[in-house]
């Protein structure tokens, strides 16, 4: 692929066609928030952190660095006071699900965010996809998945696959941002799996 | 009907067909839309065809059962050609009257005809109704013909485009056409469709696709829904002139699942298509190939979003993906894919047939030709309109839509659908136009028009709207998912009289949020709703915050009812009506209403006779204490008419 060189935050960078503004800048040591991101796994662009700045003909525009594919002479900025105010928002719409999430905290700092501005709901998962995509794509099994829409979409075990694949791979846990992947972990175990210690349900 | 091998074949039997057809002879047609179907024209066609039977004019006179008619306000209709009446509202008890009278005699049942409110007098013709008188219909055509007939198509010069584009144009020719026509998408985004047919063309990677988007999901809109009922092979034509412009041997109708009518149709007109060589391998001779399926939709707003639609055409969870890249260069199976709304679609033999110069001289400078409405709402004549653009929203409302019923005041008209906005009363010379709503906060849409009178509370409507939003947000991105909860939590509680300063802010920047950040086009344009009714209605916001009042006196939690003791005339009438018998009194005995007991259902107040008008509705200020029991007997005066 040809050589594409951009300017991030002032600094030049010389990048692959093909790669995104946030390869191009982590390339280049510039941290941009991104939750939903993992290297191994198709750009997702759910959480939306990652939003940098670009220079268009008539102005500027905000687009999601994790799949805005880099392009020549493009003027990239990965902080203003704009992106940092609705990196501020989303965090705080985050943390009324995940208060204690030690990744959310950390960025909470950063960004000067206040965990209490929306009433809590305990429903922890960010929905960030990470456990839902890489059982899909790297391991091929799809034992997790998102069910519903909107705002009552939430990540499930499908018991028939987990109960089959889960025990020996549990490849997925330490990268849930929060503690919830595991609590639906265990919850599906114990209603699903045969023979496991709390299971109310034994299966021939 | 053998295959028409060729464009002189097909001539000859378009001759054919109107040699057997004569213009004078009577012909009965009768509405047969979904909505003209829900007010009884199915059981209005039983009654014809036993008529006809037992009359025996079946050979005299033509019966036709067309697609929507639009003035649906008035269904089921019935229009007598060739002389143009038209009979509304028609019942199967009507029919013998129809039959006996003006088919037989020549003579109009009056009883059947429209009467404008306006002057009181009687109207005859289906061209001078204001409704119809006032509309430019080149699209919407489907009062002429029977949707399940390729004769009909044909006998209004139907496939003539088609033949044109295959036999006379070359395919760059057909996007130049399009693109001097400056045809925007009629879908919401209103894209130059020339533009992105050349996209399309030009993108490396084949097969190329071609695909129409009837996932018509905005409340109460329904213009796709009739063009796909009353008239596919239309849809078809314009679709199969962009397949063969762009390149595309393959296409796609998304259609709701909730349309059966529509999937039935054009179900139908594909058949037909098929079966005549309209579709298929070497259409009409040409060398040209094109085939179609149809794919029903599960019912999602969001897949009218142009990349959730062509996910859930894959067969995966309709959930938008980031673009670029855009459908253009990769879209169906990551193949160029070009995807147009039905009404876009429809236009095309139009273009064709008129030529890009007659269709621009409609519109305003942004926005060419017509544009089909669904007016809906608080409105004298609900229907569908087909308006040249540029006509101005008072035009549509007044002189089209008969204006407000019950002598109300009009408040405002929301357009663009669920994350349109809302246009005040001072906007109403506004010139509907793309760029023109856009401007003034709300936007074309699709096509959506919900008119609004003063007893709408413009806090509620942005509560409904967002509430719908969050409902069919697909809930991938933050923003959307979770901005628009929020957005839903706040607008609910002011209308719940739980409003508190500092809302407004946060509505504001859960907005920008949303607007910056989200994903698609849902999430970017969920606001409007809350930022057009902000934008002209403050005062409203304000009052629900501040004052815990809702000026509309709509909002449930904010409202008492109260009966006037100077008023009541202590007729019973609201106390046997109470469901929550929260009303004391007797005869002679003024009524109270019990403000514990009171579930604010608003029965006293639509009951009360309106010579008394006792019952009065109170916002944002306590209700007077009751009158003593001692003064509560009612002594008559005099003799009170």
């Amino acid at each position: 692929m040809s050589e594409i060189r951009l300017q991030i935050d002032g600094k030049e960078v010389i990048a692959k066609g093909g790669m995104t503004l946030l390869e191009a800048a982590q390339r280049i040591g510039i941290s941009i928030p991104a939750l939903c991101y993992h290297e191994k796994l198709e750009p997702f662009g759910g959480c939306r952190l990652c939003l940098v700045e670009i220079e268009t003909d008539g102005g500027t525009k905000l687009v999601v660095s994790c799949v805005y594919p880099v392009e020549d002479n493009l003027v990239v900025r990965t902080r203003t006071e704009k992106i940092d105010r609705i990196r501020k928002t989303l965090l705080e719409l985050l943390l009324a699900h995940a208060p204690d999430s030690p990744e959310l905290q950390d960025l909470t700092q950063e960004y000067n965010a206040d965990k209490d501005r929306f009433e809590k709901e305990a429903s922890f998962c960010i929905h960030c996809g990470l456990c839902v995509r890489y059982c899909a794509e790297v391991k091929k099994l799809n034992a997790v998945g998102f069910v519903d829409r909107g705002i009552k979409k939430e990540i499930s075990f499908i018991p028939e696959i987990a109960a089959k694949e889960c025990s020996s791979c549990m490849e997925c846990f330490p990268l849930c941002p929060t503690s919830y992947l595991q609590a639906a972990y265990v919850l599906i175990e114990a209603l699903a799996f045969s023979g496991a210690s709390s299971g109310t349900k034994s299966k021939e | 009907m053998p295959k028409i091998n060729s464009s002189v074949e097909l001539e000859e039997f378009r001759k054919e067909i109107l040699s057997k057809r004569d213009p004078k002879k009577p012909c009965l047609t009768l509405c047969s839309g979904t909505a003209c179907h829900a007010t009884g024209s199915k059981e209005v066609a039983l009654a014809i065809e036993k008529e006809f039977e037992k009359q025996k004019l079946t050979k005299a006179v033509d019966f036709r059962r067309t697609g929507c008619h639009g003035f649906c306000e008035k269904g089921p209709i019935i229009i007598i050609y060739p002389e143009n009446i038209c009979y509304l509202q028609v019942t199967p008890e009507d029919i013998p009257d129809i039959f006996s009278q003006t088919l037989k005699e020549k003579k109009v049942v009056d009883r059947l005809l429209y009467v404008d409110p306006a002057t009181g007098k009687k109207i005859t013709y289906e061209s001078d109704i204001p409704f119809y008188k006032n509309q430019e219909r080149l699209v919407f055509t489907n009062q002429k013909i029977d949707p399940a007939s390729v004769e009909d198509y044909l006998a209004i010069g139907g496939f003539q485009a088609l033949v044109n584009v295959l036999f006379e144009m070359t395919p760059e020719e057909v996007i130049e056409e399009v693109k001097e026509a400056r045809l925007r998408g009629r879908g919401g985004g209103g894209f130059p469709a020339g533009i992105k047919w050349e996209f399309t063309r030009e993108a490396p990677g084949e097969p190329k696709y071609v695909v129409v988007n009837c996932d018509e999901g905005d409340p109460g809109a329904y213009m796709d829904r009739s063009l796909m009922e009353g008239n596919p092979f239309g849809v078809l034509e314009g679709l199969l002139i962009g397949a063969y412009a762009i390149g595309a041997h393959e296409g796609y109708f998304y259609v709701r699942q909730e349309y059966p009518l529509a999937l039935k149709n054009l179900g139908i007109a594909i058949g037909h298509a098929e079966e005549y060589g309209l579709l298929g391998k070497n259409i009409l001779g040409s060398g040209f190939d094109f085939n179609v399926k149809v794919h029903r939709g599960a019912g999602a707003f969001v897949c009218g979003e142009e990349t959730a639609l062509l996910r859930s055409l894959e067969g995966k969870v309709g959930e938008p993906r980031p673009r670029p890249p855009y459908p253009a260069v990769k879209g169906l199976w990551d193949k160029p894919t070009n995807i147009n709304n039905v009404e876009t679609w429809a236009n095309v033999p139009l273009i064709i047939n008129k030529g890009a110069n007659i269709f621009t001289s409609i519109g305003t400078e942004g926005s060419k030709g017509t544009k089909i409405f669904s007016l809906v709402g608080k409105i004298n004549n609900t229907g569908l309109v087909e308006v040249p653009i540029g006509i101005t929203l008072r035009d549509i409302i007044y002189k089209i839509g008969g204006g407000i019923p019950g002598g109300k005041k009009f408040k405002a008209v929301q357009t663009g659908g669920p994350s349109g906005g809302c246009i005040p009363g001072e906007l109403l010379d506004l010139e509907v136009g793309f760029d023109e709503l856009t401007r003034a906060g709300s936007m074309m849409g699709s096509g959506g028009m919900i008119v609004m009178d003063e007893d709408t509370c413009m806090v509620d409507v942005a509560r409904y709207f967002i509430n719908f939003l969050s409902d069919e947000s697909c809930g991938k991105c933050v923003p959307c998912r979770e901005g628009l909860r929020q957005m839903d939590k706040v607008l609910t509680n002011m209308t719940e009289g739980r409003g508190k300063e500092g809302d407004i802010e946060l509505l504001e920047v859960l907005s920008e949020t949303a607007v910056e950040a989200s994903l698609c086009a849902l999430g970017s344009t969920a606001p409007n709703p809350f930022r057009s009714t902000f934008r002209y209605f403050r005062d409203e916001y304000e009052a629900h915050i501040r004052e815990k009042k809702c000026p509309a006196l709509s909002c449930k939690e904010l409202i008492s009812y109260y009966i006037d003791p100077e008023k009541c005339r202590a007729c019973l009438i609201c106390l046997k009506n109470c469901p929550a018998d929260a009303i004391d009194g007797g005869k002679k005995m003024i009524h109270i209403i019990d403000q514990e007991k009171c579930t604010n259902c608003g029965n006293c107040f639509e009951v009360c006779p309106a010579k008394f008008d006792a019952v009065k509705i109170i916002s944002g200020e306590p209700v007077p204490s009751p009158v003593p029991e001692e003064k509560r007997m009612i002594i008559k005066k005099s003799k009170e008419k």
